[in-house]
């Protein structure tokens, strides 16, 4: 654990855990609100967003692409509800028409356009590339403490920090309206609570999140953090506050563990290189995620037996 | 590049790509015909976890092949490992939503993603494997027909033929346990073995799709027939068929396209040619298209204003609105200084007289089915035979001496 670590491993490991934080922090409430695949479908359509801002503005600079992907993710959002009002079409046939019309475009975009001389291509929309966000200033733990050093960070951690904060306080601050919108919608109504934009706001919000982690780490871990943890955590405890705890610890642990066996898991079994780690972490989120379904304490239904006898 | 397309519609552009270019068609029609089914039981993103489930059983097979020392790139061997994993996806979805508290769409996004990333980590195993030669693999994401082999054309004409007449055979028990399972099941049908069956034709059909429009796009294939086919028509059976024909149209179509541009992936350009279909029956499919909803709420609005606009020449009072004039204007019912016409005053007579025989009719016939019909729009004659209305106008009588005059 000596400069190899700091220079090699740190910044990853923490855009990566903060990425997971940022993501399964608004799953909580999507997996509970049964609108687990927004997630998924705004993973898909961010790419659009993201191609569009480069052919406009030729880089691949990061305020840009943010822009890009937000805006893709609410023209999604309006084309979904356009789709289920005027077709009068079931929420999940229309999300599945939007998300993949949307990418199937990004992609064509994408190959349509020369890309060649800047990182963006579809592999790297998918699984990011989260092992090459090294910290390059580095030396050895010491620098931590070195300004110059420390002005060489990789600049997505400083953003994924960044959004990761503002999800955190955001979800401290609406923590009443969004958890009684989020159980009793109409109670919400009835005193007082805008559960209309309580829901948009929510989406939104996992919209910045994945668009931010999709930047550093790839769509899978988006959608895996967005729904793995949460849900494994909704199989531990009855009470929201305690669901949101177990998730964050699950959320860590799979992206601390993930990377962790991506990068000398293979050295282990004798291989030499190393494998994905974003596919690494949704793996291992997907393993606990199995150990809760088969183990943990609330994984029946209210009423139902805990143990089948 | 349009002769090219050209060329490649009239199957002109070489054996392969006519091949790929019946194939896509069939696969299409099977995919948009058995996406119905998957649709009207509601579960169309279900798909979505099999088709992105099928990616580690496509690593674990190739690297299984590699290592047993054959050809790891051969297409029945990968369609094999992927149908497995795929398969091993879709027990572990119905597991999740029918043993733990979860709900169905969280199950889906979890498999999807973890099947998926997991596929992932093995993609990147096997290229440490091959080492520089290209595993080819990554055509199996997004669809490529560029550089086809001869054997994998069949292999997807067969398949998308299978997938056909399968739909064909199964299409009956199908529709009954999309709309009433509970029926199938008092009437002695194994509804669990029918989902079975439908969900074992969606696997089918994403694994012949792979290749063609890959894992990520094949869902579309599934989801957007039968979507835009709604449209159209309300019988399930016609559902089914335009489905057919819209994933049949756009696979070929798109296999065309995308003939004549080999740089770009396959799966896009179908999935762009059929949003393209759905969007052209969201905006004109007569009964539920926008467009039609548009003329069938401007026709309504007309009715009302040109009863409100006669009720109020009948009475004598006048008329303000812009629209209520405009309606009556181009009848020819009133002015161009707002004074009625004779075919105007006829016409006020007329609908202030069927406005007291309404209200005759509603204390006369109390039952729900005449009396319910009154919304001042459906005229008299529509509802009433003309005896019944000759007696409400002797109810009503004739004009009678008012006290005092």
């Amino acid at each position: 654990m000596g400069a190899d670590f700091v220079i090699l491993s740190l910044t990853p490991l923490l855009i990566g855990t903060l990425a997971a934080i940022a993501c399964a922090l608004p799953g909580n409430f999507l997996i509970l609100r049964r609108q687990a695949l927004i997630g998924d479908a705004i993973s898909h359509v961010v790419l659009p967003g993201i191609v569009v801002a480069f052919l406009i503005t030729g880089t691949t600079s990061t305020w840009p692409m943010m822009l890009g992907a937000a805006g893709a993710a609410i023209v999604a959002v309006i084309l979904i509800e356009a789709i289920k009002r005027l077709g009068r079409i079931e929420p999940g046939a229309a999300m599945g028409v939007a998300f993949t019309a949307l990418f199937a475009f990004g992609v064509l975009l994408l190959e349509q356009s020369d890309t060649s001389n800047v990182h963006l291509d579809v592999e790297h929309a998918l699984y990011g590339n989260l092992e090459s966000l090294i910290w390059f200033g580095a030396d050895g733990w010491g620098s931590l403490l070195d300004r110059q050093a420390l002005a060489e960070l990789p600049p997505e951690l400083g953003r994924m920090a960044a959004v990761t904060a503002v999800i955190a306080i955001l979800t401290l601050v609406f923590w009443r309206p969004l958890k009684i919108s989020t159980f009793d919608e109409g109670f919400a109504g009835t005193i007082g609570i805008p559960t209309a934009a309580i829901g948009f706001g929510l989406v939104v919000t996992a919209a910045v999140a994945a668009v931010a982690a999709f930047d550093a780490v790839g769509s899978i871990i988006v959608i895996a953090m967005f729904i793995c943890p949460p849900a494994a955590a909704r199989l531990m405890t009855n009470r929201l506050e305690a669901q949101i705890w177990w998730s964050l610890f699950f959320a860590i642990l799979s992206a601390v563990l993930g990377f962790v066996l991506a990068g000398y898991g293979p050295l282990w079994l004798g291989g030499e290189d190393a494998v994905s780690a974003a596919g690494m972490i949704a793996t291992v989120s997907g393993v606990i995620l199995g150990l809760a379904c088969l183990y943990a304490p609330h994984r029946t239904r209210i009423g139902a037996p805990a143990t089948p006898d | 590049m349009l002769a090219g397309v050209l060329d490649a519609l009239l199957l002109q552009s070489g054996y392969n790509a006519a091949l790929v270019g019946i194939g896509a068609g069939l696969l299409g029609a099977a995919a948009g015909a058995s996406g119905t089914f998957l649709f009207l039981r509601k579960r169309a993103l279900v798909s979505d976890a099999v088709a992105h489930a099928t990616l580690p059983g496509i690593g674990l097979a190739f690297i299984v092949m590699a290592l047993l020392g054959g050809d790891g790139r051969n297409l029945i061997g990968l369609l094999a490992g992927s149908a497995i994993s795929a398969f091993a996806g879709l027990l572990i979805v119905e597991w999740i939503a029918r043993r733990t508290r979860l709900s169905e769409d969280v199950a889906i996004g979890a498999v999807l993603s973890v099947f998926f990333g997991f596929g992932i980590v093995l993609l990147t195993v096997i290229q440490t494997m091959s080492r520089g030669k290209q595993a080819g693999l990554e055509g199996f994401l997004l669809g490529a027909t560029a550089g086809m082999l001869f054997q994998d054309a069949v292999v997807i004409a067969i398949g998308g033929a299978i997938c056909v007449t399968l739909v064909i055979l199964l299409r009956r028990p199908m529709t009954l346990v999309a709309f009433d399972p509970d029926y199938a099941a008092a009437s002695g049908r194994d509804v669990r073995l029918i989902d079975l069956a439908m969900m074992m034709l969606v696997l089918t059909v994403t694994v012949i799709g792979l290749k063609l429009v890959g894992l990520i796009l094949i869902v579309a294939l599934l989801i957007i027939p039968p979507v835009a086919a709604r449209f159209w028509t309300e019988r399930t059976d016609r559902v089914v068929l335009a489905a057919g024909v819209i994933g049949g149209v756009s696979g070929y179509v798109g296999a065309a396209l995308s003939a004549a541009a080999p740089g770009i992936p396959t799966g896009p350009i179908i999935v762009l040619v059929c949003f393209a279909v759905f969007v052209a029956s969201l905006l004109f499919a007569p009964g539920r298209g926008v467009l039609a909803a548009i003329i069938r709420h401007q026709r309504f609005q007309i009715r009302v204003h040109r009863r409100q606009g006669l009720l109020a020449l009948a009475h004598g009072e006048p008329i303000y609105d812009p629209l209520t004039i405009a309606v009556l204007r181009r009848a020819r019912m009133i002015r161009k200084d707002r004074v009625a016409t004779d075919l105007g005053r006829a016409q006020a007579a007329k609908t202030l007289r069927d406005e007291k025989r309404w209200e005759i009719a509603r204390q006369v016939y109390t039952d729900e089915a005449i009396s319910g019909r009154y919304d001042g729009l459906t005229p008299i004659e529509a509802v009433l035979t003309r005896d019944e209305i000759a007696d409400l106008d002797r109810r009503i009588g004739g004009p009678a001496m008012v006290a005092g005059a």
